[in-house]
């Protein structure tokens, strides 16, 4: 398996991070370490076996329809990095 | 135009729940922007979420109801993307194994011929709701987190819907069923019940079928607004294809955005690389184990459905489909009602008439409920048998009724009080329809020269003795006596 430049440049565009042309490259070698390392476990026959959806064998927790006391606005709104009088503030992005 | 309608509905539902899927803060609507919220909710550093027990029950409760099967494993997915409806950047949500797949809805039979038909469902799976963005503020946007992290249900059904007005019949019947299920409120104004519509039209021309690229409907804020849209796209998307002739092959599928204003939909930006969502399986959260006994329980806890009422109302009290529908329809209230009503008295169809004409028009007119009616089943069926026994005639009742609803005293006592009782005295009558007839020679005048009908002359006639009697002689005898005394003047 190989991640080429173009796989690296979607993967940073979706993560949200701005990656400059050396950095591409740095990375996308990086990454391919990473990705043909981790490729070791292809060579596991892993026929018949059931993927596992979960790495803690524990089933049904669950906790009873409650309702507790929410966070004060003030408190809710306290690390926002822009706000106003009612809710956190962000750049326009339309849907 | 020969070309078929083909509508994919997925439905959005909020889950009738005290607290969040995840975590402790309320769920009410309408409240002040950013007083719902907690530190899992608003995805600060080092919380964990916990199931919520309640809305998985409410969730399978829906999906044994609509015939589906459920997984005896399932687990939950993240579901990434960047955009601050949710501040964890990521949904919680099921991919590859929902808890449920498969069920369907049947859409009642309409008016107009239409409906009918069975909507099957792909799948059904739980996930978190996202904050609201409210744009505007000079280039910024305004993000509440209220409704962040609210159990959802996600309810896609088969790309196979044939009509817009099936489109809407399907979703009416589900909020129905929800509503019955007290599962949720669904009040599309409210977005606790939302709906996006994948449609395309498959054109036949020259012995081959022809399908249009996809469009994604969004926007759709009332049951009118599916209905209208669907009709609209389908028009547009034909025209398209005329002028363009692009094919599903041709084109990928687009978003566009119901106005309810202009009624159109307009194109709508796609988010960039939208479909890639990345899911993985949400390491916060263990998988859950569904045995038998735990959906015995969720079957016990599900009483009849508005299909199953329906069916039960035409076969055990003879109404038509219609008239079925009509009291099934209104919820679950007014059915129960129906049926203590109609138990109590035997007269189905009376039982129908009063609740549909009398009832309904003064809930509707007060807009208050059922539970709110100050005439309980009892008290109406008591009502029913006084006219029924001809103790009363309709109109006497009618006026009873709404003495009943002003005072909330029963039919007796408002009998006995104003003098209510309908008199069969036949020589009264006999004097009353006499006096009719001398104070309007004109009437007999126009049967014998047929310048009206027999009927419509017998009706004001009619109507004139019981202004007479004030309301107050027996209709029976009242046609009885006026039939014979016409016979003899005009033979």
């Amino acid at each position: 398996m190989s991640l080429s430049n173009d796989d690296v440049a979607k993967v940073a565009l979706l993560a949200r991070l701005r990656v400059s042309p050396e950095e591409l490259s740095t990375f996308t070698g990086q990454l391919n370490s990473i990705v043909d390392y981790v490729a070791h476990l292809q060579e596991v026959d892993t026929e018949g076996v059931e993927p596992l959806a979960h790495g803690v064998e524990v089933r049904n927790v669950f906790r009873d329809d409650a309702r507790g006391e929410p966070l004060s606005r003030e408190d809710a709104l306290a690390n926002a990095p822009k706000r106003n009088a009612t809710g956190f503030l962000v750049p326009a992005v339309l849907d | 135009m020969d070309y078929e309608i083909v509508i994919g509905l997925e439905i959005h539902v909020q889950l009738q729940t005290e607290s969040k899927m995840f975590s402790w803060s309320g769920t009410e609507f309408g409240l002040p922007p950013n007083t719902q919220t907690d530190p899992v909710s608003l995805g600060l550093p080092g919380t964990l979420p916990t199931m919520n027990r309640k809305a998985f029950e409410l969730a399978l409760k829906t999906a044994v109801a609509l015939g589906a099967e459920i997984a005896p494993f399932t687990k939950w997915d993240r579901k990434n993307y960047y955009y601050p409806d949710l501040p964890k950047n990521y949904q919680i949500s099921q991919y590859d194994l929902p808890f449920s797949k498969g069920g369907h809805l049947e859409i009642p039979p309409r008016k107009d011929g239409g409906g009918g038909t069975q909507c099957r469902l792909t799948r059904i799976h739980l996930e978190e709701d996202t904050g609201k963005l409210t744009h505007g503020y000079g280039g910024l946007s305004e993000v509440d987190l209220n409704r962040a992290g609210i159990p959802l249900l996600e309810i896609v059904s088969e790309p196979e819907i044939r009509s817009a007005a099936d489109a809407r019949g399907c979703l009416e019947e589900l909020r129905l069923t929800l509503r019955y299920l007290e599962v949720s409120d669904c009040e599309m104004q409210e977005g606790s019940l939302r709906c996006d519509a994948n449609v395309n039209l498959h054109i036949h021309k020259d012995g081959q079928t022809i399908a249009t690229p996809i469009v994604e409907i969004k926007n759709l804020n009332s049951f009118r607004s599916v209905e209208k849209a669907l009709l609209y796209e389908a028009d547009r998307q034909y025209k398209e294809w005329q002028k363009n002739g692009k094919t599903i092959k041709d084109a990928p599928k687009t978003t566009r955005g119901w106005d309810d204003d202009l009624e159109e939909t307009k194109p709508q930006r796609e988010k960039e690389t939208a479909a890639d969502y990345r899911y993985f399986p949400e390491p916060d959260l263990v998988p859950v184990v569904v045995d038998a006994a735990w959906l015995d329980r969720v079957r016990q806890s599900i009483g009849e459905l508005p299909f199953a009422r329906r069916k039960r109302f035409e076969a055990e009290y003879g109404l038509s489909p219609y008239d079925a529908n009509v009291l099934v329809e209104q919820g679950q209230d007014v059915a129960d009602y129906y049926d203590a009503v109609a138990k109590a008295t035997g007269e189905f169809k009376l039982a129908s008439n009063w609740i549909q004409q009398d009832v309904l028009r003064t809930i509707k007119e007060n807009k208050s409920t059922v539970a709110e009616f100050p005439v309980k089943p009892e008290g109406l069926a008591d009502l029913i048998h006084r006219v029924k026994r001809g103790e009363l005639n309709t109109n006497q009742g009618r006026e009873i009724l709404g003495r009943m609803i002003e005072t909330g005293e029963p039919a007796e006592t408002i009998i006995e009080k104003g003098g209510y009782k309908m008199v069969s005295d036949r020589e009264a009558i006999a004097a009353a329809v006499e006096a009719a007839i001398a104070a309007n020679p004109q009437a007999l005048e126009d049967i014998k020269k047929g310048k009206k009908k027999p009927e419509a002359v017998k009706g004001f006639l009619r109507g004139q003795v019981m202004k007479q009697t004030g309301g107050k002689a027996n209709p029976a005898m009242v046609g009885e006596l006026l039939e014979a005394r016409l016979a003899e003047l005009v033979p």
